[in-house]
């Protein structure tokens, strides 16, 4: 078995952090010793997270209600907190674990430290610190906007977590959402949101969809017999409009009760924007390329 | 690596393969995979009803005379297009070769090499230690803890401050009894430390009584969050018979404050000899031999390692009657020539601090430059027991009595080893010489290491050895073995002979 890596990206600046599942590319800025003192906090946490969630796997698989349960580690806390939030409907903690993962990460980095700014980037989930007057870019790939379609974090706003999910993503979906990228307070938030609203982005019963139960494709999924999409043929724009609305219902209402800051939600070529989300209203060239990423704004 | 769980497994061995999903055992989460399909993290997978891992076989290149740097043949995660690219060199390393189960299966890989003219055999295989610590020596003057003091990782106890080395402050960590005698979590906790310290990772410890010191492999200590630079150049007397002559006729008394003994130019032989006045200096401290002191302080983090961050607290009343007099220097410097102070006794004869003068400067940073540098090494200590054994030849102990009697050569990750003497093959690597994250665990807790068995061709066809699983380094190059596994160049550390031509040097009687 494989123990936790951290190494350097070649820039010398970010660190890239791995073990099993999961991915991190961890960056900070500020006074050298303060970042140098928050990589080393960053390290130590890393050291135990995946074991400490493995610990509590079989219950963080179970439904949440509205009600969170009880658990001990810090991170599977988190994601029974965000899922909870969101519990009137299916949803098992294992939807906010990518940014659970992210905001323990950067929680672990900034505690006692003073960061200019700090992100937590758990492929594509991603937990972002700003101190005040300092602003983040993040780019949202794919979008056929180049460099117009980066958006500007700043310390006022309230976003600190940014979460994309989709079928075509590394997790399964029960919708045919080509990406649907969400901004929230946090990460694990974002996260859950994100793959409810991807779920949401749906045409249930039509033949070009494919779809296989959840468990003969991973034994052991939080998501049991449920059909997960495997596929999505070609459909009429106004099927994909009407996709697109079901989830853009979704995302309004979560955005109404205050549990995510914007969406943005893709799916063949379309696109649609909840509470602003993209700088204008794009459509993605290549929809399978989506990833959001961030850099630091150094203007 | 699939087939190191099943060990750890409390399962019947028979629901592995229940509907054509297995389990990874890549790392804690386990997953179950179905055929075809990868786990939760996209790098392994499930082929054909086995994992295939992304873990590659290390295949480490050695120059061509130790010593240089090597460039690795073959860049991580590029794909092998079967040509040999140099012609230097290979040696199959243990570091992802997996092990196999149950033991009596041969080993995974058995690689045969022609060097000199002599058909040696190299046995390959990783090794699960669940008996397995780590020797820390640090080098640093600085008291880390009263020796047998509980050292803890996260919290759990993974060791003791064992009988200081020389200089050099040593700490004992894991161990059976820490591994998998205690808790869950101490267990946990030991096998983490260890597994990063083994594998050049920066450890934070902290010691009952004393500090908290960070331990990397190769890296200076940080101690209660400062980094350390050097060790002392020598006790304080040691220092003063160095440096007596640089000091004559440039200062009138000179004491050099040590945690464990202070010396006092005046009273001390050396100075004796070159003539040194007295002065009527009052140490407050337990005298050994003229001008030599026990004691002045605790142990600590100032001045030479004790307590002191006011050096004159150590003097007592100054003696007219024996040559104190007003205007009389003094040069204070510690050990490590870190810390130095000047002073000149006043009218009352008390010490008073003046700036520091040029011409003692060159004598203080010739202190400094003849200390060694602090440094942390780590040694992993394990034992390649019976189950290990068994995979290299049918008749174990031929094993063990074939390392001992220097007709096998043993290696980690290509690292020369030292084995103990006496029973079984327990043997010591500087984990500096190992290739990096050449270790890995686990959930037993144990780690698990790379270990390769070399040996002549004919001796090991008389030890037993499973002589129609040989193969050529090529053989491997090309198809991988057994286990499907991907392969990796790497260069091999610079320090490490060729582990063929280490057995040659190893055993020359045996040509």
């Amino acid at each position: 078995m494989n123990g936790p890596e951290i190494v350097w990206l070649p820039d010398g600046r970010r660190l890239h952090m791995n073990h099993g599942p999961i991915d991190l590319i961890v960056e900070a800025f500020g006074a050298p010793e303060e970042v140098e003192a928050a990589y080393r906090q960053a390290a130590r946490c890393f050291r135990t997270i995946l074991g400490e969630l493995v610990e509590e796997l079989a219950e963080l698989r179970r439904p949440s209600t509205p009600r969170p349960r009880p658990f001990s580690g810090p991170t599977a806390r988190r994601m029974e907190t965000a899922a909870s939030r969101f519990a009137e409907i299916f949803v098992t903690p294992m939807a906010a674990v990518a940014g659970s993962v992210a905001d323990e990460m950067l929680a672990a980095m900034l505690a006692g430290r003073a960061l200019d700014r700090a992100y937590v980037n758990d492929g594509g989930d991603i937990a972002i610190h700003l101190a005040p007057g300092q602003s983040m870019k993040a780019a949202i790939a794919g979008t056929g906007h180049g460099l117009s379609d980066r958006l500007v974090i700043r310390a006022e706003d309230r976003m600190r977590g940014i979460a994309t999910s989709g079928w075509r993503g590394r997790s399964f979906s029960l919708g045919i959402a080509d990406a649907v990228t969400v901004l929230a307070r946090d990460a694990a938030a974002a996260d859950v949101a994100a793959t409810l609203i991807a779920n949401a982005v749906d045409l249930p019963g039509r033949p070009a969809i494919r779809r296989e139960h959840a468990c003969t494709l991973q034994p052991d999924t939080d998501l049991g017999e449920r059909l997960v999409t495997t596929d999505v043929g070609l459909l009429a724009d106004e099927e994909i409009c009407e996709a697109l609305e079901r989830g853009l219902a979704v995302a309004e209402d979560y955005r109404r009760r205050g549990l995510i800051e914007a969406a943005a939600l893709f799916l063949a070529g379309q696109s649609r924007d909840c509470g602003n989300a993209l700088p204008e209203t794009a459509a993605p060239h290549d929809a399978s390329l989506f990833k959001s990423h961030t850099e630091p704004q150094h203007a | 690596m699939s087939e190191l769980s099943e060990r750890f497994e409390t399962h019947d061995p028979g629901e592995k393969k229940v509907a054509e999903k297995i389990r990874c055992d890549a790392c804690p989460v386990m997953c179950y995979i179905a055929e075809g399909r990868t786990g939760a993290c996209d790098r392994y997978g499930n082929v054909g009803g086995r994992i295939v891992r992304c873990d590659p076989l290390t295949i480490l290149e050695h120059a061509e005379e130790t010593g240089g740097a090597v460039t690795p043949f073959l860049a991580e995660g590029e794909d092998w297009n079967g040509e040999l690219v140099r012609s230097g060199r290979r040696f199959v390393s243990g570091i992802g070769a997996g092990t196999t189960y149950p033991d009596y299966k041969p080993a995974p890989f058995i690689v045969s090499q022609e060097v000199e003219g002599v058909d040696l055999v190299t046995v390959v295989t990783e090794g699960i230690f669940s008996y397995c610590g780590a020797k820390v020596k640090i080098d640093t003057d600085r008291h880390l803890g009263d020796e047998t003091a509980a050292v803890r990782a996260e919290g759990e106890v993974i060791g003791h401050v064992s009988t200081a080395e020389y200089g050099s402050q040593m700490l004992s960590l894991g161990g059976v009894h820490h591994l998998t005698g205690g808790s869950k979590a101490e267990g946990r906790a030991t096998c983490d430390a260890l597994l990063s310290l083994c594998n050049k990772q920066p450890v934070e410890l902290t010691i009952d009584g004393g500090v908290n010191v960070v331990v990397q492999a190769g890296k200076a200590p940080i101690i209660d969050g400062k980094p350390e630079h050097r060790m002392r150049v020598g006790c304080g007397s040691a220092t003063i018979g160095m440096f007596a002559t640089q000091w004559k006729d440039l200062v009138d008394e000179v004491v050099v404050v040590d945690d464990h003994i202070t010396g006092v130019v005046s009273e001390h032989q050396a100075g004796k000899v070159l003539g040194w006045q007295d002065t009527g200096i009052k140490i407050l401290g337990r005298r050994s031999t003229p001008g030599r002191y026990f004691k002045v302080s605790e142990p600590g983090l100032g001045w030479g390692g004790t307590t002191i961050s006011d050096p004159l607290q150590i003097l007592g009343e100054w003696n007219p009657k024996k040559g104190a007099r007003p205007g009389l220097s003094l040069l204070m410097v510690s050990t490590t020539g870190e810390q130095f102070a000047y002073f000149e006794l006043d009218d009352d004869l008390k010490p008073v601090g003046k700036p520091f003068p040029e011409r003692l400067r060159k004598s203080v940073d010739l202190i400094e430059d003849n200390c060694e540098a602090a440094l942390c090494t780590v040694l992993f200590v394990g034992g390649a027991g019976g189950s290990l054994r068994a995979g290299v030849t049918e008749n174990p102990v031929n094993l063990t009595r074939s390392v001992h009697g220097l007709q096998t050569y043993v290696t980690v990750g290509g690292a020369p080893v030292y084995v103990w003497p006496g029973g079984g093959i327990m043997l010591m690597v500087d984990v500096m010489r190992t290739p990096d994250n050449a270790f890995g665990y686990v959930p037993t807790p144990a780690l698990v290491a790379p270990i390769e068995f070399t040996l002549r061709r004919d001796d090991y066809e008389r030890l037993g050895g499973y002589v129609s699983e040989i193969c050529t380094v090529e053989d491997i190059i090309a198809h991988g073995g057994e286990y499907l596994n991907p392969r990796r160049g790497a260069g091999a550390p610079g320090i490490n002979p060729w582990p063929p031509l280490g057995y040659l040097r190893h055993a020359p009687g045996r040509l």
